[in-house]
Order: structure tokens, then sequence, then C-alpha cells
């Protein structure tokens, strides 16, 4: 017999409110973690009942039936099935139910009882149900389905006590032994459970007036073939100036404190290698990605914002008809969107994308979308080579060029979706349905929960993955040094010194000199520091003002044209970052799709740059 | 023409008047992918369950956005085209 603590389990259709009704009931006590194998979020916490055992309440993924179409439903059948690796069987569920929608949210809850597992139906969103005039009556639920009801309204913690209280009934600590569940409501037809369902849904609804359109009237709005994409775009343009603006002084602060880390560890340490390695590799390499958070929490408060309001359906539903143009569902658009300003909260947010293959390819594409690690780098070397002439009143040359660059990396992403969705992501699209959510305002505090698990998640990889790599690169850079008095310079003399060195010529063809492959070396960490790693190869030292201008200065002498267009057609592909690189292994499960996206960037990247150098000179520029 | 026997083509969700309130009649499984099929039913689509198409997106040939039960549920117009209803007239 096992003295285990019980385990809960809740469970139900998307958007019941389960998430919410955890959240109530765990409170800060939990835990975001993975269930092996899948990339699959497993939230875990505990609670105290009222009668003083402690039980382990999970957050089941929302399925709508055992049939499991997703990673996510499976996890959730399995669980309750007592077949999930990395997870005991629950000891009881909570059957979360809207009230509002009985009708679809009992089907489910038929098959969950049927389990044969001790359950206690939540009966939430009371408050929505009573706001759409509909008066129900639990008893007769409860009758009607054989198991405890209790209407609850988890947003605003109404009917939790009672909740816990049915739960102390239902979870005996006893039961250790216990039938395995019996699976005989799963082959029952899902059309004669949904009509068993309709059944008592209506017996248990005292009263029904029709059904009150409520954010009908805005939807006329949100969804109009015109006004709601005026709508998605000034909300779109409100994310991005948040993003770009309100985003570049905390990230400005957070460089300049790891600078200061840096430079308190230089006074209190000789020089050594060991001090070299903890400023130079360590405290910059974590620091070049910390750096992003500002943005990456700002642009992931949008998307929580928009997530959890209902909104989110709406602007996939608009912009679906682009979207399936190139294989892909409107539920591609928002993370595409994030990429615009950071990869990795875009590939993060492709967990709302139901479709396995539409989520990877979304993620496999998300990187060509033009992020702001680019523009640094965009703008040292437009500034230095493209010619500040006006092509026509108000249009300034350079920022063609940038708007160039920009448009370059949407079509590159479009047409390898195109042929990704022919080729390695073939397959059925499962197309694009979904249930519109009611409109919510959303809860601060679910909102906290979760942009810290966003930041701890971040956070995490950061420490980890991402701090291993730089301290590579570093090591690469760093070693083995020269001898005294050599003319050779230490980054010339390095190991990335002499990769650059083997592999120029494999860079030659495409216009790039060695000073270029070497200073792309330690850029895969992050693009930007291309702008630094440049400096560093032609010996120019801090970033000051009068440097940048020393350093566009060396650029224009030392770079042709052709090589400078090269360079830049480059960055539109080549995956230059370790932070992407990481959360694609991390989103996809394994290194089979971060290396073919690696792979397959890298040789477009290539292909690129060598036809625009070759174009170029072929136009005598 | 015999006016008595009007002839009575089946009218797909696709083409059914913004805001006319109707019935599910039947529905082409054989139309829709297993994925397609399978995501209509947990969604609520059952002959008789009464239906109204809400929105439609882009004046192209974007998505629907209809009322099925007391859901709204957002499906593209192939789809729609494979669901048949009969209007509710007062
Ligand atoms: N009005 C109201 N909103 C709720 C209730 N429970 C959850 N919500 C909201 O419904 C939306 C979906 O809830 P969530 O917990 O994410 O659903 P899940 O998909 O089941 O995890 C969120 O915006 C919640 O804030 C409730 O009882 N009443
Ligand atoms: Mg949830």
């Amino acid at each position: 017999m096992t003295t285990a603590t019980p385990l809960v389990a809740l469970v139900g259709n998307p958007n019941a409110g389960k998430s919410a009704l955890f959240n109530a009931l765990t409170g800060a006590r939990q835990k975001v973690g993975n269930y092996p194998g899948v990339t699959v979020e497993r939230h875990s916490g505990r609670l105290a009942l009222p009668d003083g055992r402690v039980v382990d309440l999970v957050d089941l993924p929302g399925a709508y039936s055992l049939d499991p179409s997703s990673p996510d439903e499976r996890v959730t059948r399995d669980v309750v099935t007592g077949t999930q690796t990395g997870e005991r069987l629950p000891d009881a569920l909570v059957v979360v139910v809207d009230a509002s929608n009985l009708d679809n949210h009992l089907r489910f809850t038929l098959q969950l009882i049927a389990l044969g597992l001790p359950v206690v139906v939540a009966l939430n969103m009371f408050d929505l149900a009573e706001r759409d005039g509909l008066t129900l009556d639990p008893k007769k639920l409860s009758e009607e389905l054989g198991v405890p009801v209790v209407p609850t309204v988890a947003v605003r913690r109404r009917g939790l006590e009672e909740l816990k209280t049915l739960l102390g009934g239902i979870v005996d600590a006893d039961a250790a032994i216990r039938l395995r569940p019996s699976n005989h409501a799963i082959g029952e037809d899902i059309v004669t459970l949904q009509r068993r369902a309709r059944k008592i849904a209506t017996a248990a609804t005292v009263a029904e007036a029709p059904a009150r359109r409520w954010g009908h009237a805005f939807d006329s709005v949100a969804l109009h073939p015109v006004f709601g994409l005026v709508l998605l775009f000034v909300i779109l343009f409100a994310m991005f100036q948040a993003v770009f603006f309100a985003g570049a002084a905390p990230a400005d602060a957070i460089a300049a404190g790891f600078d200061w880390i840096s430079g308190r560890v230089k006074d209190v340490m000789p020089d050594s290698v060991l001090r070299s390695l903890i400023t130079d590799g360590m405290i910059a390499g974590v620091g070049a990605v910390v750096k992003f958070l500002p943005q990456i929490l700002i642009m992931f408060f949008f998307i929580l914002v928009l997530e959890a309001s209902g909104y989110m359906v709406r602007a996939a539903f608009l912009m679906d008809r682009v979207m399936a143009s190139v294989g892909l569902s409107g539920r591609a658009f928002i993370p595409l969107l994030s990429s615009f300003a950071c990869a990795v909260p875009g590939i993060m947010s492709t967990r709302t994308i139901e479709d396995e293959k539409d989520r990877l390819t979304t993620i496999l594409v998300a990187p060509l979308m033009t992020c702001s690690a680019r523009l640094p780098v965009y703008t040292l070397v437009i500034g230095a080579l493209i010619p500040n002439i006006k092509v026509l009143p108000f249009v300034g040359l350079q920022g063609l060029v940038m708007l160039g660059l920009y448009i370059m990396g949407v079509v590159g992403a479009f047409v390898v979706a195109l042929v990704l969705r022919r080729t390695v992501t073939k397959g059925e699209s499962s197309g694009f349905m979904m249930e519109m959510p009611k409109y919510q305002m959303p809860r601060l505090r679910d909102l906290a929960i979760g942009l810290w698990s966003r930041a701890e998640a971040f956070l995490k990889r950061a420490g980890t993955t991402i701090a291993f790599t730089t301290i590579v690169l570093w090591a690469l850079l760093s070693f083995p040094k020269p001898p005294e008095g050599s003319p050779v310079s230490p980054v010339n003399y390095s190991v990335a010194g002499r990769i650059a060195n083997a592999i120029e010529p494999a860079f030659r063809p495409i216009g790039f000199n060695r000073d270029i492959v070497l200073a792309l070396i330690p850029a895969m960490a992050a693009r930007e520091v291309a702008v630094a790693a440049l400096g560093t190869v032609y010996a120019i030292d801090s970033a000051s003002d009068q440097d940048e201008a020393k350093m566009a200065q060396t650029l224009h002498a030392r770079w042709s044209l052709p090589t400078a267009l090269a360079f830049l057609m480059w960055f539109v592909f080549a995956p230059q970052c370790i932070s992407t690189i990481a959360v694609t292994r991390r989103e996809t499960n394994g290194w089979t799709w971060p290396a073919f996206m690696v792979g397959y960037l890298f040789a477009l990247a290539y292909i690129a740059a060598g036809a625009v150098y070759w174009a170029a000179i072929g136009l005598g520029l | 023409m015999d006016m008595s026997h009007p002839v009575k083509l089946p009218l797909s969700l696709e083409s059914l008047p913004h805001r006319q309130v109707a019935t599910v009649a039947a529905i082409d499984w054989a139309h829709l992918s297993t994925p397609e099929a399978r995501r209509l039913r947990e969604l609520g689509f059952d002959e008789g369950v009464g239906i109204e198409v809400l929105h439609r997106a882009s004046l192209g040939r974007g998505p629907i956005a209809c009322r099925i039960g007391r859901m709204t549920v957002a499906l593209r117009r192939a789809v729609a085209g494979a669901i048949f209803v009969s209007p509710v007239t007062h």
C-alpha cells in the first residue's frame, strides 16, 4: 500500500476554466514541467482539503473527447486512463464544465464519468450562464450524472470551499488498490453521447432565455472585413510600439547591469583566463540573451491579454485566408508576427496551434521574420555602404533597402512554408475550425502567473544551454593565445581565427572576406554580436558613438558594395541565434527539427548571398 | 413547371443568408477529412441542431463564424459547404 499524496486531475473541454480554477485552488504553489517525450506542459500544485489532508492537483490540457487529435489531448487521455508515462493514475477527477455551454461540455463529462474514477463536476462559469439568461439546477444535474456537482466561478473564487469539501469526500486514502478504469464509454459513438448530453442538459436547465448576443455586437466590428482589419492593425501597432520603445530602456539597463557586474569582477580578480571566462564568456554571453527579457515579456503580455480576452481567435479568423494560401492556418499569424520582435516568444506561442504539422511549419519559418536583433547589423551596414540619397521625395534609398530586407524575410517565410507543406511537413491539414470563446476581461492574477512562467522558462534556458554555448564560443575565440610579442592579434591566432582561415575559401564565392567569416563565428550566439565582432576583428574597441562612425568608415573602406549586399542577404536568412535553436529543440523535443532548420536556413543564406553578390557584380555596382 | 411541388434544393451553410436561423439537415461526412469530421462532431454539429451564420471574413473566400447551439464556431467555407441546413421559417 502506498502512502503517496493522492493525485487529483482537473479535466474538461478547452476554455472550461480549468486553468483559472487551478490557479484559484493552488495559488502560487504550482510547478510547470513537461510530460516526458512530448511538448505538453504539466502544471501541478498542492491543495489542502478542509479535513487537513493534502492532495496533488494537476491541470490537464483541454480536450473534447477521449479520442485525441493533438499531443495535448493524447496526454489528457493517457493520464485519465493511467497509461501516461511520468504520471500515476489520478485518485479522483474534477471535471470542469462551462455552465453556459452544457450541451457540448457534458459529452466529454459522460465519457470521463464512465471511466469509473471518483468524479466531482465543477459547474464553472456559473456567472456567465446567468448573464446569458440560463437558470440551471445543479441538483438535478447531479442526479442525472450520478456524481456530485458544484457551481463555481473560478475567477471570483466562488464555490471553491464546497468543491474542496466534496473532493475530500471522494478522495479515499485507502483506495490504493483500485480497478483500472473501464473503457466502455470511449467506444460509444460520439453522436450518441452528444444526444445523451443534450438530453441531460435540457433536463438540468430550468429556464432559458434565448442566447443573449453578448459580444456579437463587438464581433460585428472585430470580424468585419474592413473595420476588423483596421482594428487588428491598430492593436498590432500598439504592441510593436510597446515592444520597441518601452522595451528599450529596461533592455539597456539590463545590459548596463551585466557590464557593471563584469566590471566588479574585473576589479577584484587579477587578469587571468578564469577572469576572462567569467566576464567575457559567461557574464557577457548570458547578458546578451537576458537583455531580451523585457521585450519578450512585453510581447507575451500582449499575447496573453489577446488570448485571455478571446480576441486571439478573432485575429486568427481574419488572417486565415492569407495564411491558408501558403498552407498554414490563421493560428500561425500571431506567432509569426511576434517573431518580428524575437523568434523565441514567437516559437513559444505556437503552442496554440493544434495541428502538429501546421505548428512545425510555423516554427520552422519563424526565424525568417526580421527580428529586432538584426536591426543593429542592418543599420550599421546600410549606414556604411548604401548611399544616403533620395530616390523619390521623402523616400531615401537607405530606408528602401531596409524595407526590402523586411519584405525579403516575409516572402522567404511564405515560400518556404509553401514548399515545406508540400514536402517535409506534408499532410492533411486539419484546417481551421475552432470555438470562438466569449469575450472576457483578462484577470491580472492569471496574466501575472502566465508571465512569470514564461520568464522562468526563458531564464532557465539562458542559464543552461545558452550559457554553455557562449562559453564554447568564447573558448574558440580566446585560445590558443598568441606568443608574447606576436604581431598576430589574439582573435586571429585563436581557434576561431583558424576556423575562419579554413572555411574562408567556401565563402569567397559569395563575396565574403576572411574578416566577415571570422565575425560570423561569435555572431552564432546572437546576430547583433556581429557588430561587436566586426569591431574586434578590425581592432576597434568599445562602441561609443565616435567608434560607430569609425566603424562605418572602416567598412566603407574595406567592403565593396556587392560584399555588403551579400552580407545583408546572409543576415536575412542565416540562423545566427542560439536562443532560437535552443527553443526549437525544446518545442520540437529533439535535435532533428532544429538541425533541419539550421541546415535549410544556412543553405538559403548561402544561395541568396551568392545570388545577390553576383547580380550586383554583373550590374557593375 | 408544377409549382405545387417546388424542387427543394439542398441549401449549404456556406450559402445560408446571414442571420437566417436554420437547423442542420444533413452533413456530408464523405466530403470531409477524418480530422475535420471528428472536430465537427466534437463541436456539436449534428442533425437537428440550431445554426445561424453570424460573420463572414473578408469579402473573398475567408472563413465564416456561425452559432451552433450556444457556441460560436469558426470554420472554413469548404467545410461549411458540406453542411446542409433547412431554414426555420416563422
Ligand atoms: N466569467 C468567468 N470567467 C471564467 C471563469 N472561469 C474561467 N474564466 C475565464 O475563461 C477563460 C478560459 O479559462 P481557462 O482557465 O484558461 O480555461 P481552460 O482552457 O479550461 O484552462 C479565461 O479568460 C478565464 O479567465 C468563470 O467561472 N467565470
Ligand atoms: Mg488551460
